[in-house]
């Protein structure tokens, strides 16, 4: 370490000290910036008839988004029944079945790197893959591009958790008697259950404030849900067109969609933390 | 394999420890999960099918020059990606210089010298920035941050550092440089939260002969924390800029939109994500679906590419560790 004097080091460490305490506050006024806005701006849009009525037409002030929290609220659902099932079992496979095998191996890599796809590609792929072959944008679409992206995060969180399940406790059960599957069904899954519940909240909630996946999938659509066949109106989608309009009151209708997504995505996020912490007391 | 873990081998009928017959409900549940797990690369195998088959067209009519033409004219059905790549690219730059030292410095204070309580509450606030929906940036970016770049920092910009080709330009608010750095914040919290866990392995015997030395708290960090916790720092970078790379609902809103090139980060421009969430839907022509589908398999490229370089390299560091 080169020689300087006392006084300047310590002056060059002080000032380390607060460039870090700033930084970290620049990322809390961020989140805090965020949040004020979304809700300042978003709350007045929040009334009775933004949770009951179909939204009217352009520049037609009233109205309001029920189609598309509806739609929103499917096709998230669908999502979770596509890609919970296979992700669980997939990530059992490679946590308990699988493991140290080749084949694992490749699934895990092949797992990160879709993690890593950006959604947007996913939605090209939906999009030909789907929306072509269907002659047109689909609620169904929009269902199946939000599930390949929640597969990979259901699989790498599942394997995760039941990595954390002691061997011992798979060991006691198997020297009982049971088979594999039953140990698998039985002991690790239960001892496994709050940090599985978290990941599943956390797909979720990564999944259902997507938008880019929607674009050329689900589309949007102005009018209440009549099939999964049709476009269907879902919120994200909703603030990108509101957003980008020059109708003062579909803004503001972008800004209480925002609100409503943000409020619902934090919740879930922090609901699943809790839960995590907790199971973290009880081990 | 320690004699334990011969238990396990009931799953490999041709072991000769195995010392359980497989039951036929063992079979059929290790067949049902391995379904599943192949479906994962099956789906991986199917997207770079589909994206190829559409987009081949393009690919046969451009070839490699559609990476490096600046072209961009539907009517004429000419096609280039120079612009799209170069907006990710400069984007993806300006979020990485700031949100990597920033991000080191957040988890620094956090694991250094935040009382344990205060670590709690920033670090939390922080990792919620990773929970906000990229929609939500770019309604906040759009409408709130790009008129505060405008107003307060752009003509700052301008002032003093006018002189350099990258801040010329009348202070739009929306551009480059404010798409830059709502992509830092984004992936501030990706990289603080790596590089905290990374910190908090450091051995605490290191840094106690360090301070035991007469060394102050910079120089344990400089001398000691960086290099010990180097590797990680690194794959925490990786991950930020596969973040960054592909975002798109927040770069379509603040990026401006426009096809070209241009020195000055006060300029508009497009990134592929941007160009893929504007134009796909209009595309009616077969070429020009083809040629944003092209786009489309260079952005996954290049994220592929940035997620195999963190694998292979996270894969060398537990190596390198002995561990598991």
């Amino acid at each position: 370490m080169q020689s300087c004097s006392l006084k300047t080091r310590k002056a060059i460490d002080q000032s380390v000290k607060v460039i870090a305490s700033l930084s970290a506050v620049i990322g809390l006024i961020t989140i805090v910036w965020i949040l004020l806005t979304v809700t300042g701006r978003g709350i007045g849009a929040l009334n009775l008839k933004f949770f009951t009525e179909v939204p009217t037409p352009p520049g037609i002030p009233g109205g309001g988004l029920v189609n598309a929290i509806v739609g929103t609220v499917i096709m998230t659902i669908i999502a979770a029944v596509i890609s919970l099932p296979i992700g669980l079992l997939a990530g059992t496979y490679l946590a308990e079945i699988g493991k140290g095998t080749r084949f694992a191996e490749v699934v895990r890599f092949v797992t990160n790197i879709l993690i890593g796809v950006p959604s947007i590609i996913v939605g090209i792929f939906i999009y030909a893959l789907l929306v072509v072959p269907m002659r047109g944008f689909s609620g169904y679409a929009g269902a199946v591009a939000l599930a390949v992206i929640m597969l990979p995060i259901v699989v790498r969180t599942t394997e995760d958790m039941l990595n954390l399940v002691p061997d011992s406790l798979r060991e006691s059960a198997l020297a009982l008697g049971a088979s594999r599957w039953q140990v698998t069904l039985n002991v690790v899954f239960r001892s496994a259950k709050r940090g599985l519940l978290t990941g599943v909240l956390l797909a979720v909630a990564r999944v259902s404030g997507e938008t880019a996946p929607l674009l050329f999938t689900a589309l949007n659509s102005a009018y209440w849900f009549s099939s999964l066949k049709e476009p269907l109106a879902n919120l994200t989608v909703t603030i990108f067109n509101y957003a980008m309009s020059p109708y003062q009151d579909w803004q503001q209708k972008a800004w209480g969609a925002s609100l409503l997504i943000t409020v619902g995505v934090l919740f879930l996020t922090i609901t699943a933390r809790l839960i995590m912490k907790r199971q973290g007391k009880q081990l | 394999m320690p004699a334990v873990w011969a238990v396990w081998d009931v799953w490999d009928e041709n072991s000769p420890d195995r010392i359980i017959k497989p039951v036929a409900g063992d079979r059929v549940f290790r067949w049902i999960t391995a379904v599943c797990a192949a479906a994962i690369p099956v789906l991986m195998a199917g997207l770079v099918c589909v994206m190829v088959f559409n987009s081949h067209l393009a690919l046969k009519k451009f070839g490699l020059g559609f990476l490096t033409s600046t072209a961009w004219n539907p009517i004429a059905q000419e096609y280039g990606a120079l612009s799209s790549i170069f907006g990710t690219g400069v984007s993806t730059l300006i979020a990485m210089l700031i949100a990597m030292p920033m991000g080191l410095a957040v988890a620094l204070f956090l694991v250094e010298w935040a009382p344990p309580k205060v670590e709690a509450f920033f670090g939390t606030a922080i990792e919620l920035l990773a929970a906000v929906p990229s929609i939500i940036y770019g309604m906040w970016g759009l409408f709130v941050f790009a008129p505060f770049m405008a107003d307060h920092v752009q003509p700052l910009l301008g002032r003093y550092l006018g002189f350099l080709p990258l801040f010329k330009g009348p202070p739009m608010g929306i551009g480059m440089l404010t798409t830059g750095i709502i992509l830092a914040l984004m992936i501030l919290p990706f990289i603080s939260s790596v590089s905290r866990d990374v910190f908090k392995m450091v051995p605490s015997v290191l840094k106690e002969s360090a301070y035991g030395l007469g060394a102050t708290n910079w120089e344990v960090t400089k001398g000691v924390i960086l290099p010990y916790a180097l590797h990680g720092i690194i794959g925490a970078g990786f991950l930020g800029l596969g973040r960054a790379l592909g975002e798109t609902m927040a770069v379509t809103f603040v990026i401006g939109n426009s096809h070209r090139l241009s020195a000055s980060l006060f300029e508009t421009g497009n990134s592929i994500a941007s160009t893929l969430a504007n134009e796909f839907t209009e595309a009616s022509e077969p070429l020009y679906l083809h040629a944003l589908v092209a786009l489309g398999l260079v952005l996954f490229l290049i994220t592929v590419t940035s997620q195999i370089a963190a694998q292979l390299w996270l894969r060398h560091i537990i190596k390198k560790a002995g561990g598991k």
